[in-house]
């Protein structure tokens, strides 16, 4: 589905020894439909920086990225922001909610952005699944931030994306909700034949994970084998 | 929902900061708006100072100067007057180069009983005058009978009702349109109508001294026919005439197109001073705008909104800023400058005519338009430092 060459990311730096450091060092990597991938580390070890680039979010400093047979780096900027739009979704780490807009209308930007039909049902399906159905209406304002968490989510789901991304997806969840999102992450890459891939340091993700990868100071490796599916 | 109305929730959703935007456009707009109209008020007043003069040359007994200022006759309607023979317009006539000449008999009225009104009449011969017999044509359509008067616009006298200038009863035919100079507090009549009232005013123990005769005009104004130089035939006037100075008409108004020039420069250069504060604050306000909306752009961004659209709609917000802003502040400056403008005129001592509706409303939409204009141009660098930002980059930054 996504496949990675060499893709790295380099940073010019005055002091020091080097001119350069990699924030990501060269990688090559698959994420493929039907499983959810999940990539571990630890903070500053660049898994954010990797899944940008992998999400045409940021363009890498060498190296290119594929969807399909799309290089997404090739495409001029709104051809790349047109096929993000209806390919891939992103839940990106922290507060993503834009303020003027109600909930359900957050979670139906990118549609109103690119003038699709609105996924109304759709939307309210994954919001119910959620459990943030009743604040369908309220401000950003007004949620906690668990809620808008699970709002950033419900927004990427109803995209109906063939790749999601997701940047630390549970960090304002409690346990409860935290395996609510795994799973049904883990049901869309497998129902929906979707590729699936989380950045997160919750190892509460692996027990979830179809493939799993580890970065340590912009080095990747992996993935590991299958993980044992919970029960 | 399009990104008009995303534009339109961004702007009410976060009412402060657009209230801030629109308030700093209402101000360029008010000054923009304000400072042309009172331009265009004075320009067209000068204009209009000159046509109503309409001559080139204005010939007046010698001792005419000393009695009173021209320019504040004609600015400020301050009173007076002064006689001559009435041969002086035969003679006139005898002057190379003269192509037409026109009678006025000036009499100023007193602020007592015998008047109703304090006020200059101005009689004219209308066979022979050029400059005011046009303008009172355009009031009136046939020619001032005995004992006719038509009024200048802020002469407080009705149509149809009777005035009296000493102890004579004057109808008023005719309010005549404004021309934003001292001739808007005279009342003219014919030269006939105008015996009746010296007479009356000697009666009445005024004395004019009137040393030639009953028979007796104030001035003559003189059109130069074409070809001829003005200094020359005005040379040849004073050479043929005694007891009486030619006056270049030009040379009268000199001093208040002098002061005029120096209030629509000053002006000016508050438009421009205002214009340049204006959309500096502007630009800034929209780059820390941007700046503080990086982590929200970068949401748009990975929701699929191109750099394009970022921009546009960055600029459509400020352009409904513009918007918003050019209508307030045309409209604050309306509600200043119309209601006071006989204020505004009083203040400035100057020739003050407010433009027409037209060209009024012409002006309002212009000055919106450029409020519009500049709004949206002072965010265009804030657009394109939003096209260089990375999405991903904003996200990180933002957290």
């Amino acid at each position: 589905m996504i496949q990675a060459e060499n893709v790295c990311m380099q940073y010019f730096r005055k002091t020091g020894a080097a001119n350069f450091f990699y924030a990501v060092q060269p990688v090559s990597l698959q994420v493929q439909e039907d499983s959810l991938t999940v990539l571990m580390g630890r903070s500053g070890s660049g898994k954010t920086t990797l899944l940008n680039m992998l999400s045409g979010l940021q363009k890498p400093s060498s190296g290119s990225v594929l969807l399909g047979d799309t290089d997404l780096y090739s495409l001029r900027d709104r051809d790349l922001s047109r096929l993000r739009s209806e390919k891939i979704g992103v839940v990106p780490q922290g507060r993503s909610a834009v303020d003027t807009l109600t909930v359900m209308g957050n979670i139906l930007l990118p549609e109103m952005l690119t003038g699709r039909p609105l996924p109304v049902s759709g939307a309210e399906g994954w919001m119910e699944k959620l459990g943030i159905l009743n604040l369908k209406d309220a401000m950003p304002s007004q949620l906690s931030g668990g809620e808008l968490r699970r709002m950033a989510i419900a927004r990427a789901l109803s995209q109906q994306p063939d790749v999601l991304f997701a940047d630390e997806p549970t960090g304002d969840l409690d346990d409860e909700n935290t395996h609510l999102v795994f799973r049904i992450f883990k049901a869309y890459a497998h129902e929906e034949h979707k590729a699936v891939f989380i950045v997160t340091h919750e190892n509460d993700a692996l027990q979830y994970a179809d493939l799993v990868f580890r970065m340590d100071a912009g080095k990747i490796t992996g993935p590991s084998p299958f993980p044992p599916s919970p029960a | 929902m399009n990104i008009f109305s995303l534009a339109f929730k961004n702007l009410t959703r976060k009412g402060r900061r657009t209230a801030v935007l629109i308030l700093l456009t209402a101000f360029l707009s008010l000054a923009v708006f304000g400072g042309s109209v009172m331009i265009l008020s004075l320009q067209s007043g000068l204009n209009s100072l000159e046509a109503r003069l309409g001559a080139d040359i204005i010939l007046v007994p010698s001792q005419a100067q000393s009695k009173v200022s021209f320019q504040n006759m004609f600015l400020q309607g301050t009173t007076g007057a002064f006689y001559m023979d009435a041969s002086a317009l035969d003679k006139v006539m005898e002057v190379e180069g003269v192509e037409k000449a026109a009678p006025q008999t000036f009499l100023a009225s007193l602020k007592a009983d015998c008047c109703s009104i304090r006020i200059q009449v101005i009689g004219i011969d209308p066979e022979k005058d050029f400059t005011v017999q046009p303008w009172i044509a355009r009031s009136l359509s046939r020619e001032l009978g005995d004992m006719d008067v038509a009024v200048g616009c802020k002469v407080e006298a009705d149509v149809g009702e009777i005035i009296r200038i000493y102890d004579m009863r004057c109808k008023v035919v005719a309010r005549l349109e404004p021309t934003g100079t001292g001739l808007d507090t005279a009342v003219y009549c014919s030269m006939e109508t105008m015996a009746e009232l010296l007479r009356a005013a000697e009666e009445k123990g005024v004395s004019h001294k009137i040393e030639s005769g009953d028979d007796v005009i104030s001035a003559v104004y003189v059109k130069v026919r074409d070809g001829y130089d003005i200094d020359t035939v005005n040379s040849r006037l004073n050479g043929h005439i005694r007891k009486a100075t030619a006056v270049r008409t030009r040379s009268m108004i000199t001093g208040v197109s002098d002061s005029l020039a120096g209030v629509s420069r000053t002006i000016t250069v508050l438009i421009a001073a205002v214009w340049v504060l204006a959309f500096i604050i502007l630009l800034l306000s929209f780059a820390l705008i941007v700046r503080e909306r990086a982590r929200e752009f970068a949401v748009f961004r990975l929701a699929g909104a191109s750099v394009s659209m970022l921009g546009s709609m960055v600029m459509l917000e400020s352009a409904l800023c513009g918007l918003a802003g050019g209508l307030a502040g045309t409209g604050a400056a309306a509600l200043v400058l119309f209601p006071f403008s006989r204020l505004i005129e009083n203040a400035l001592n100057l020739p003050y005519l407010m433009p027409g509706l037209t060209q009024v409303l012409l002006l309002g939409v212009l000055t919106v338009v450029l409020s519009v204009a500049v709004s949206a141009l002072s965010s265009t660098m804030a657009a394109y430092r939003l096209s260089r930002v990375n999405p991903g980059t904003a996200l990180r930054e933002g957290n």
